[in-house]
Formats: structure tokens, C-alpha cells, sequence
């Protein structure tokens, strides 16, 4: 199912960290992993990305692969060259309370089987 | 007819460290075969081979150069650098080996996967390395429709 980054974010208390301008962008899929080199390889365009890295390059592999946002478990504080970057870019930066486990589960049940 | 005159060609310094911030060569490349309306699968292919290289480069080497040559048929991409070069290529080829330190590591790099990787996105693929000279990749991707 597609879905507006806005409107994962008011279903699941998501918080904007960066790319306010971007939430009208549509989610077709999920994808989950911190070791960059598999994001790489894996992830689709057009995903939600759940990291706990929070470092700038990972605004690059979102931006490389065409991320649709990257979302961040646990309210882990993400870095301000992250934010800076993903403005420039253009990604949507999402900071959840949840733990991975639980965000997942949610992102799964309303995204359906998309990856 | 073959064209023989490189449309294109743009070779990006890439220093050693730094590598929380480095993947701009990469996005710049993108960003230009995007301008010239290459297509979209390639285009993601080039982005994951020419990100893996750069990475690699900024983590593992002492600097080098990421060169990217367009030609009507063909993407040529050459990943260079200044040593320390790779005691095993046929090891480091291997999915999963990796001699990035736990640090690095923590940063989510160090799976394994950036070689593999650039030969997947490759349609061909070569690795050169001499121990206290350097490394030397080359990857070609056939632009066709
Ligand atoms: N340019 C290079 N110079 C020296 N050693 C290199 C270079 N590129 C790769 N290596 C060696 O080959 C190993 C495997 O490289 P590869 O890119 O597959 O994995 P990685 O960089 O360790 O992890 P990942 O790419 O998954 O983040 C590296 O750990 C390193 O030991
Ligand atoms: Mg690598």
C-alpha cells in the first residue's frame, strides 16, 4: 500500500527531524538494516529506511538509492550535519520512541508486504 | 558506427578519513547521468558501484581518484588510490570479509559487501593490487536501453 510520509507520521507519532517540505512524498515499501553496504544492495527506492545510524552518510545511501524518508527507533538523537544534509538532499529525517522491533511491526502492518 | 571520443569524462579527488561525510563524488556522479537522461536502472547501478568505491577508498586507502568516463555504449568507472593496496583480492572479494576496525564498524560499514557489491552493479569488473602501491578498480556498465 502507498502511503504519504505525513500520514505515517500522524499513524505512528513520528517527529519531523528534517525535510519538512518533503512529507507529501509517497511510502511504497519498508526496509531495515544499519550496515550500509546491505542498504546499498537491498533497499528499494522509495522506502521508509529504519537506522539507528545516525551519522550524515546516511543521508548519501538515502539519497543515492532514492530513499523515500529514513525513520530513527528509540529517539536516538541524530547528529545536526545529518539534518543539515538531509535539507540539502531532500530527505525526510522521522525520530520514533518506539524500539525497532515495535516500529517495524507498525511500519509492516500499515505498508502491507511491500519489502 | 562506435563512437570513439568519450562524451564525458570527470575525475573526483576523494581524500582518506573523513568518512561519516563522504559519498559527494558518488552524488554528483548521479546527479550528471540523471541530467543527461541516462536510464534509471543503470543510473542506480553506477550510484552503488561508484558509492562502494568511494567509500572504500575513504576508509581503507590513503586517497585516490573516482574517474567516470560516459560513453554512448558504455560507463566506465576507475577507482584509484595510493596504497596500502589489499594482501588478498580474492579474500576481500568474499561476501562477509572485512578488516574494518570496530569502530568503523560501529558506523555500520564493514559488512563485507562494497566489492561484491560493485561487481553485482557490473556488467564487467576488475581489481588490481599491489601491496605498498595501491588499488586499482575498473567497472563497466553497457549502456543500452
Ligand atoms: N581501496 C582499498 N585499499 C585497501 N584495502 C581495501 C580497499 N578496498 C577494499 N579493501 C579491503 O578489502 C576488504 C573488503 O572490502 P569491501 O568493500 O568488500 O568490504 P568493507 O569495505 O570492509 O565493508 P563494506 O563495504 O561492506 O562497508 C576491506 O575490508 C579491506 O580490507
Ligand atoms: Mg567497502
Amino acid at each position: 500500500m502507498l502511503m504519504k510520509v505525513k500520514v505515517l507520521c500522524e499513524k505512528l507519532g513520528l517527529s519531523v527531524i528534517a525535510g519538512n517540505e518533503y512529507l507529501n512524498r509517497e511510502i511504497k515499501s519498508g526496509y531495515c538494516c544499519d550496515l550500509l553496504s546491505l542498504v546499498m544492495s537491498k533497499a528499494d527506492k522509495g522506502c521508509c529506511w529504519v537506522t539507528v545510524q545516525t551519522h550524515p552518510n546516511i543521508v548519501a545511501v538515502a539519497s543515492l538509492l532514492e530513499v523515500g524518508c529514513i525513520i530513527i527507533p528509540e529517539a536516538i538523537q541524530v547528529e545536526d550535519n545529518t539534518r543539515k544534509k538531509a535539507e540539502q538532499e531532500g530527505i525526510p529525517i522521522l525520530s520514533s520512541d518506539m524500539n525497532g522491533f515495535e516500529l517495524c511491526g507498525r511500519l509492516y502492518s500499515l505498508l502491507g508486504e511491500g519489502r | 558506427m562506435k563512437n570513439n571520443k568519450p562524451s564525458i569524462k570527470q575525475t573526483f579527488d576523494i581524500s582518506a578519513g573523513n568518512f561519516s561525510v563522504a559519498g559527494s563524488a558518488s552524488s554528483r556522479i548521479k546527479n550528471m547521468l540523471k541530467r543527461i537522461g541516462i536510464d534509471d536502472k543503470i543510473i542506480r547501478r553506477v550510484a552503488v558501484a561508484t558509492y562502494e568505491a568511494e567509500m572504500n577508498i575513504a576508509i581503507h586507502s590513503h586517497g585516490g581518484t573516482l574517474c567516470i568516463e560516459i560513453f554512448p555504449d558504455v560507463i566506465i568507472i576507475v577507482a584509484k588510490d595510493k596504497g596500502p593496496g589489499i594482501k588478498n583480492v580474492a579474500l576481500a572479494m568474499e561476501e562477509g570479509y572485512s578488516t574494518a576496525t570496530d569502530e568503523i564498524r560501529a558506523m555500520g560499514f564493514g559488512a563485507g559487501m562494497g566489492l561484491p557489491n560493485m561487481k553485482k552493479c557490473s556488467d564487467e569488473f576488475d581489481i588490481q593490487s599491489t601491496l605498498g602501491v595501491g588499488t586499482r578498480v575498473e567497472m563497466k556498465m553497457y549502456n543500452k536501453e
